[in-house]
């Protein structure tokens, strides 16, 4: 379960952009739970973290099926434009999210897929993880896909702390469900590490 | 906001909306949930019960307003909100609500238009019809934030200026901004200011409801509260009562514009970003002023003298200080999304050097920097 490819850029690809804008998209079907996995990850770095964050969403007909979007823009000042202009990193649980938003990547951009789910991947710099096999295989229930992918996307990037992302999955999760939500936040930690190296 | 602040919370800006007509003191809420708005009364029909205020969800548009009014009346801060077709609807009751000066807020979260339009896109078509929906010769306050923060904070402000000149307070919202969400920090009790109603304390027979004070706003009486006063939509006199007189039918009409007027410079609230220098000048108001911002970050970067004006109260028109602010300005772009409304206003009052430029979009999408940045590249030629 490691990393179908290694990205060559590492470095670039996790460090901040000069003008302390850092974009993210999470993206996938309608369903999928990213707009929550939005919501939490902003909460996350916001609250957790003291972060200046922005979360934007796909509204309406076109976030219920096909493509669905969560947008968040960080930064340690004021954020003026509060969508996405270029993307630093963009996950996609799709085939279809890859297709349609990997053009609005940075040139450097990181691209975390779900290896089960897209098989057609537009660059060779990216990072692959079976979320949803994952999630239905080690963890018991399809629906954390998106907490593993978060638990990946905070080791790999950094954009998040640990402690803060575990406390906002926590305070959102439904009770009974904490010991799933926090292993699966673990598993994604643990298979971004693996992949890192 | 670079320490870790426990108090912070991520909001949506129609929560944001919902909170800061709680923290003025909203106690009845008459509305039809509509998109873009949804979430507040939402939040309403949640919060309300709990403090001991009223939320009604009416049937529709016409009489949410006329109940907002009636509250109003009864001596209740109270609000709707809505979007595009709802704000239709009530023009005609808002029209009531100015001619009986009864105060009350009106929240419309813009979407595309005409008609039922783009639920679930932005727009900004009805700017205009904040000023001139209803028929008639009146003066609307309009206020427009442009972040969550300013949601909270332009709400408590609408139910002060309502509260204080007796008038309804429009708060013109997007959709993208009633739904993104961003970190504010709420106010405690007591941290800004929350205007309360003047009531009279005169004795019963010298009240007057629509008295022409010298301040020209009146205390206002609650009905049940003792005193005696009719209130028409008709022109009425200092009673109340319908009038044909000249002398009062003026009067009326002057007090309903002056007791505004008057105080503009109080009510009118603009922010700038590098304008001290600039030959360019972006105005916006609302989502757009943020792509503005960053679209003059981009353009300073590259040494391009432009700023920014933002207009946070809309009407009564920043006549005065736009002038002020515009006499160096070589070419002023205006930027909204709509196919042009604000931008008759700054041609109205910019100074005759002054080269207006329109920069509009109207597809349901926020105007993006990179679209305002080529406008100020192409004119700085």
């Amino acid at each position: 379960m490691a990393a179908s490819s290694k990205p060559k850029q590492d470095k670039q690809n996790t460090k901040k952009p000069q003008d302390n804008r850092y974009e993210v998209r999470l993206s996938g079907s309608g369903g999928q739970g990213l707009i929550l996995a939005g919501v939490i990850l902003a909460e996350a770095i916001g609250v957790g973290d003291g972060k200046n964050v922005v979360q934007t969403q796909s509204y309406g007909p076109e976030a219920r099926g096909g493509a669905s979007r969560a947008d968040l823009v960080i930064s340690d000042g004021e954020i003026y434009y509060p969508k996405s202009m270029k993307l630093d990193l963009l996950l996609a649980l799709t085939q279809e999210a890859c297709d349609t938003y990997y053009p609005d990547m940075k040139e450097r951009g990181l691209l975390v897929v779900d290896s089960n789910m897209v098989t057609q991947i537009p660059t060779k710099n990216y990072y692959g993880f079976p979320f949803s096999r994952l999630a239905r295989e080690e963890i018991g229930h399809v629906m954390v896909a998106n907490v593993i992918a978060m638990g990946a996307i905070a080791e790999l990037t950094g954009i998040v702390s640990m402690a803060s992302i575990k406390e906002a999955v926590l305070s959102r999760a439904p009770k009974g469900t904490e010991e799933k939500n926090s292993r699966a936040l673990e598993l994604g930690a643990k298979v971004a590490r693996a992949a890192k190296k | 906001m670079n320490s870790k602040n426990s108090k912070a919370r991520l909001l949506q800006g129609n929560e944001a909306c919902m909170l800061g007509a709680l923290y003025a003191g909203v106690e009845f809420f008459g509305g039809y949930p509509i998109t873009p708005s949804t979430e507040i009364a939402e939040g309403m029909a949640r919060e309300m019960p709990k403090r001991g205020g009223k939320f009604i969800q009416m049937e529709d548009e016409i009489a949410s307003m006329a109940s907002i009014i009636g509250a109003s009346n009864a001596g209740c801060k109270s609000m709707t909100a809505t979007s595009g077709p709802g704000f239709s609807l009530m023009q005609e009751n808002l029209g009531y609500a100015y001619m009986t000066e009864t105060p009350c807020v009106v929240i419309n979260v813009q979407r595309g238009g005409p008609s039922t339009g783009l639920p679930t896109k932005v727009g900004q078509s009805d700017t205009m019809q904040a000023r001139w929906g209803t028929h008639g010769d009146y003066t609307s306050i309009t206020v427009a934030p442009s972040s969550v923060e300013g949601c909270f904070y332009e709400t408590v402000r609408a139910f002060n200026l309502a509260e204080r000149f007796l008038t309804p307070v429009i708060v013109l919202l997007d959709e993208v901004m009633a739904h993104m969400r961003e970190m504010m920090v709420v106010p405690e009790e007591g941290e800004i200011e929350v205007f309360k109603r003047h009531r009279p304390d005169v004795p019963r027979e010298w009240y007057r409801h629509f008295e022409i004070t010298p301040s020209l706003v009146s205390p206002m009486a609650s009905f049940g509260q003792g005193y005696r006063y009719n209130v028409s939509g008709l022109t009425h006199d200092q009673d109340g009562f319908p009038t044909a007189k000249p002398k009062e039918i003026v009067d009326k009409l002057n007090k309903l514009r002056r007791k505004i007027e008057r105080y503009s410079d109080e009510i009118i609230k603009l922010r700038t970003e590098k304008m001290e220098d600039a030959h360019i000048a972006v105005f916006s108001y609302g989502i757009v002023a943020r792509t503005a911002f960053q679209a003059v970050k981009m353009a300073r970067e590259r040494r391009i003298k432009v700023g920014a004006i933002q207009p946070l109260t809309i009407w009564p028109f920043p006549d005065e200080q736009l002038r002020d602010m515009l006499k160096n300005v070589r070419k002023v772009i205006v930027a909204e999304l709509n196919m042009g409304q604000l931008v008759h206003e700054i041609r109205r009052v910019a100074p005759r050097h002054t080269e207006v430029i329109p920069l509009q979009r109207y597809d349901g999408n926020v105007m993006t920097p990179s679209e305002i940045f080529d406008k100020i590249r192409e004119v700085v030629k």
